[in-house]
């Protein structure tokens, strides 16, 4: 057991109490045929560094106790389970729960990991960190992190993605971050990494790079998600206290996959729990503007993990497309790749239209607005929903939970585009 | 070393003259595939020893803007992996020269890694660079360039372990490649001095061919690096003048590295 979240005065106690099928902990460099090390010899180095700081810390209870200060006192954890009962009303009369980590400090679960990593890095005596970034909200997030630690930071991210995200720039920037915009290759957010991991090998002595998902070389997955295991913790928990008995259910969306595995964690052991992680579809699947890497990915090597990747035939990565920029990237974590091929967790796509539309209701049913990433398993709940009224399931005696990953502040623009409401206004004029 | 290897004889073959031996990079496609075997001729008519060959890949982690630009060109013209056994082709059937293969990992995981690799000896080839490769994961790579004769070149680094330097020496065949600075690649006005540790570090470890490569650019570095090293790898200058002066200006700069009159 993760002793970061289990109950302060058992802590550590419990490890043997896992049956050893456990899928839970999964240590890698492997996880199956995935995860591992595919990356130049001249980082190795850094990794093993990282990796040795990382299970040291672990196994020290003073860096636990900072790290669960920092979770209660900072982040605000533990994050709600508020039950979604007009949503539910929608979904059939299923009973929805939101896991609120929209309520985090900087507005998602992405603060778990970064407050965990800068720890890390100040362990191993750096002095920067680097980070790339999509929307911005890993960006924010590890400037926080940065701030709050007193690091110097670097955040690297798609020239693009700086245009249309200039207030989350601006944002990086008053916490003290330089960003950088990046103009090489196809200048979106797996450039931004090519350009971070860069950086990292020139500077690897007094960098940490920060990476925001659980991708990556050995030991990123397993220590992001070691990071995110409070929310599935927590959410297992809340839903025997207020629901009485575990959920038929849990639903995540998957773009790398941090918020999904750190969900999926609390109930990877209980085989009576259906997991289900939701792609960015897109225009569709059908379509080539999607990223749906586990659907319709072939195994390969990117950023440092064999994963599921979207590729052509000759092994070059395919530029993914959502409305969501944090669902859009071409790779996913590779203990996901696993889960899928084992059938553990089931991963399906879900497009732009159908996110949207959940993240509408949500706004409607509920008074919070979800991140559009969130909107994705959202989405899923209701095709969850609608699934088992359809197998016979009596709705009110059926329990959903999301996790709502992020807020959507960061997404009015893009809602208010894709929804007509600025020309709405115009017209109005 | 094993004695079937390619590059191990033409750097053997080098330091029986006395020198280090030059090796010149280029990237397969660019600026177009014709125009990459006409170059390689070149470098291999005006000195070089080996020629290697990089297959343009969507994310050249170890790449500095030189060589991102011209492989995102190649690409964007079109340049498919299957292509890059034509372009070894063309070069040994032209020259003496030997021809190794630098390449991303993914591409050659995308064919299968026994079809590439017996493609790639079909053409002619000797073996692969592989700098997003290390012999912890390259179990496939070790049978197949068993079965098909093939050079295996891993990356050393500044940054390597005694303990790593050792694996990776003992896992490569033909050469190491020493990384002469903690970096990706580009040209540099001086070589850092970590080179020489790096390279007396794969000696130590039992490296007999140890080469040097980022940040190589000019006649002094050569020379310099070549008093310590089995041979020096060139590669984003060469990619330069070949975008800026073409097959003429790639002949001219490999002689000028390889302190020869330039044979056009």
């Amino acid at each position: 057991m993760n002793p970061m979240t289990g109950d302060p005065d058992q802590g550590e106690s419990k490890p043997a109490s896992e049956p050893s099928h456990s899928l839970r902990h999964a240590a890698g460099p492997y996880f199956g045929d995935y995860g591992g090390r595919w990356m130049p010899e001249s980082l190795i180095a850094a990794m093993d560094e990282l990796n040795e700081t990382f299970e040291a810390a672990k196994a020290d209870p003073e860096f636990i106790a900072q790290v669960k200060d920092l979770n209660k006192n900072y982040s605000g954890r533990p994050s709600l389970l508020t039950e979604a009962k007009r949503f539910s009303e929608a979904a059939g009369g299923v009973r929805v729960f939101l896991k609120r980590e929209d309520l985090n400090h900087t507005g998602s679960h992405k603060i778990n990991n970064v407050l965990g990593q800068a720890l890390l890095a100040k362990r191993m005596g750096k002095t920067r960190i680097i980070a790339e970034t999509g929307a911005g909200q890993h960006g924010v997030a590890s400037a926080t992190a940065a701030a709050l630690m007193g690091l110097e930071c670097v955040v690297y991210m798609g020239a693009e993605d700086t245009r249309r995200q200039a207030l989350n720039v601006a944002r990086m920037q008053l916490l003290g971050a330089t960003v950088i915009p990046v103009t090489a290759g196809s200048q979106t957010l797996k450039d931004a990494i090519n350009e971070a991991l860069r950086d990292w090998v020139a500077n690897v002595g007094t960098t940490h790079y920060l990476l925001g998902t659980a991708a990556g070389g050995h030991p990123f997955p397993a220590m992001v998600r070691y990071f995110h295991e409070v929310i599935g913790e927590e959410a297992r928990e809340q839903i025997i206290a207020q629901a009485g008995r575990l959920p038929d259910a849990v639903a995540a969306c998957i773009g790398g996959g941090s918020n999904a595995i750190g969900i999926f964690h609390g109930f990877l052991d209980d085989a009576e729990v259906e997991l289900y992680g939701f792609e960015a579809g897109g225009d569709g699947i059908d379509t080539p503007r999607h990223a749906a890497t586990i659907t319709l990915g072939k195994p390969g090597v990117l950023h440092g993990a064999k994963s599921y990747l979207m590729q052509d035939d000759d092994g070059q990565t395919i530029e993914s497309h959502s409305i969501s920029a944090g669902l859009d990237y071409p790779g996913v974590g590779p203990e996901h790749a696993y889960l899928a091929d084992i059938g553990r967790v089931h991963y399906e796509p879900i497009t732009d239209t159908e996110a949207m539309d959940a993240f509408s209701l949500l706004c409607r049913t509920e008074g919070i607005i979800p991140a559009i990433e969130s909107s994705h398993a959202l989405a899923g709940v209701l095709k969850i929903a609608e699934r088992k009224i359809a197998g016979g399931a009596v709705p009110e005696e059926t329990i959903i939970i999301a996790n709502l990953s992020g807020r959507g502040d960061k997404d009015v623009g893009t809602a208010a585009e894709w929804f007509n409401l600025i020309d709405t206004e115009k017209d109005a004029k | 070393m094993s004695p079937v290897s390619k590059s191990a004889a033409a750097i053997a073959a080098a330091r029986a003259e006395g020198r280090p031996a030059l090796i010149c990079y280029l990237p397969a496609g660019f600026p177009d595939v014709q125009g990459t075997i006409d170059a390689a001729v070149a470098m291999a008519e005006n000195g070089a020893d080996i020629i290697e060959v990089g297959i343009p890949y969507s994310d050249p982690v170890m790449d500095g803007s030189v060589i991102q630009a011209a492989t995102v060109q190649s690409l964007a013209q079109g340049f498919k992996v299957a292509q890059v056994f034509d372009i070894v082709k063309g070069i040994t059937e032209r020259c003496d020269a030997t021809v190794m293969i630098m390449t991303y990992w993914n591409p050659v995981l995308r064919m299968g890694v026994d079809e590439f690799s017996r493609r790639l000896a079909e053409a002619g080839g000797a073996g692969l660079i592989t700098p997003d490769l290390v012999p912890d994961e390259a179990a496939e790579w070790f049978e197949a360039s068993d079965k098909y004769g093939l050079d295996r070149v891993f990356l050393v680094a500044p940054s390597s372990t005694e303990a790593r330097m050792k694996a990776t020496v003992d896992a490569s065949r033909g050469f190491v490649y020493c990384v002469s600075v903690m970096g990706v690649t580009g040209a540099r006005a001086e070589v850092s001095d970590a080179a020489a540790a790096v390279v007396a570090a794969a000696h130590a470890a039992g490296a007999e061919n140890a080469c040097v490569g980022l940040g190589v650019s000019q006649r002094k570095h050569v020379e310099e690096i070549g008093a310590y090293s089995d041979g020096v790898i060139v590669g984003t200058a060469l990619v330069a003048a070949l975008r800026d002066g073409g097959v003429d200006a790639v002949a001219k700069l490999t002689a000028e590295l390889s302190g020869r009159a330039v044979n056009a």
